[in-house]
């Protein structure tokens, strides 16, 4: 019988000040353990001050065939662009 | 290297590929990283998980022959060095799993291809460390020999595996330093000391070579996987790297290199040198190495052993995750 753990993926906050970063991902056969886990795979070495676990299957993710309309900029309206400088709209 | 025959065919030419395959080898050509989620070829991916799985099990069973040392380590520093190095080694394995998991293949049919023999590991790890100065040996010339592949493979073309990469050659790189530290104590030490750090340099300098894989006249079929930038430089090309960046090492140590042949060459700028016997590294590759039985037998009895504990974990959480939702 396959008893496979789940999935975890592991959030790292590296220094203070900092994002939490996505480091990797381990199993575990639940939160307290993934936890556990995190700490000693990817925090051996002073790494971390603060550790994030998410159960890999909770995370929603963008799917990569979207990806050119989705982050594609709308040209027709320029007003996001830093490069607008002037009510008219001329750059 | 740590995969050392991960065979893929020849690289295609673009007018053979389809639409997707060209504008996927478009992306690897700009240097793009390949993301798990993303299109791939689907030899891409098998290979991936060939050569990821490979490199995976090396890093667990080449815990085995550093732990055999970890109970008769000289001195508490060397002993506590050791230990958290075979933890790391452990570490690097569960980075490695999980990059290979990334392409679609599960943990435990990795660890079952492991343990039926389906997939291979370094044949390095299938040499014994009967002395302590092996366990510097192991550290100088195999860690070296292994971080001469792993810093390009940094820079390969899947995402997952080229991060995993870069903390295991943190960390690598100065468990290669450890243990030249430990062979350049017994190389200085009494003359038995040096006698022994000498007969670990015998025995671990073939297998070291051998650790890069057969040579590019063998025709390993590595084009494609040179054009998917999974492979970054032939296995020659490694060899003669550590040969030249090692020699001077065993010079400076007043030891000696066991090849009659090994010369500098000045007109190619790099060591000539003695080809490992291939026939023992074709020997070892099946299973007929001085320790393959064993090293996989003590996989297969760990995993085995600890099945009560991952199950009562796993039986424990279980409740748990029952009770609260009761509470709830």
């Amino acid at each position: 019988m396959s008893s496979e753990w789940p999935l975890w993926e592991v959030f790292i906050r590296g220094q203070h000040g900092l994002n939490h970063r996505h480091v990797g991902s381990l199993h575990a056969v639940d939160a307290e353990h993934a936890l556990r886990n995190a700490r000693d795979v990817y925090t051996r070495r002073h790494e971390g001050l603060s550790i994030w676990v998410a159960r890999a299957s909770d995370i929603v993710a963008s799917s990569p065939t979207d990806d050119g309309p989705r982050f594609a900029p709308d040209d027709a309206r320029i007003y996001p662009h830093p490069t607008l400088r002037d009510e008219a709209g001329t750059p | 290297m740590y995969a050392q025959l991960v065979k893929t065919s020849r690289a295609k030419a673009p007018e053979e590929m389809s639409e997707q395959e060209r504008a996927f080898q478009a992306r690897i050509d700009r240097g793009e990283k390949i993301e798990p989620k993303e299109w791939m070829p689907e030899e891409y991916r098998r290979t991936l998980i060939r050569q990821i799985g490979q490199h995976a099990h090396s890093e667990i069973v080449g815990q085995l022959p550093e732990g055999n040392w970890i109970t008769r380590a000289p001195t508490l520093q060397r002993k506590a060095i050791l230990l958290a190095k075979v933890q790391d080694e452990a570490g690097h394995g569960l980075y490695l799993y999980c990059a290979a998991e990334t392409l679609g293949i599960s943990r435990d049919e990795l660890i079952a291809m492991l343990h039926s023999g389906k997939m291979k590991y370094s044949s390095i790890f299938n040499y014994p460390t009967l002395t302590w100065a092996d366990i510097g040996a192991v550290g100088w010339l195999v860690d070296g020999a292994a971080i001469m592949n792993q810093v390009p493979l940094q820079r390969c073309s899947y995402g997952p595996y080229a991060r995993a990469m870069v903390r295991i050659c943190k960390e690598e790189s100065f468990h290669q330093r450890q243990g030249y530290d430990l062979i350049s104590k017994m190389a200085r030490g009494t003359p038995e000391q040096k006698a022994m750090a000498q007969d670990a340099l015998n025995r671990f300098w073939y297998p070291s070579l051998m650790m890069f894989g057969p040579s590019d006249k063998e025709s390993v079929h590595s084009a494609q996987s040179m054009a998917w930038r999974i492979k970054i430089n032939t296995n020659d090309e490694l060899r003669q790297k550590f040969v030249d960046q090692t020699v001077p090492q065993a010079h400076y140590l007043g030891l000696t290199v066991p090849d009659d042949k090994l010369a500098w060459n000045e007109d190619k700028r790099a060591y000539d040198f003695s080809e490992p016997d291939w026939e023992e590294f074709y020997a070892v590759v099946r299973g007929d190495g001085p320790c393959n039985r064993d090293r996989l037998g003590a996989r297969v009895k760990a995993w085995e052993d600890g099945a009560w504990f991952r199950d009562g974990l796993a039986a424990h959480a279980a409740k748990t995750r029952g009770a609260k939702m009761a509470a709830e």
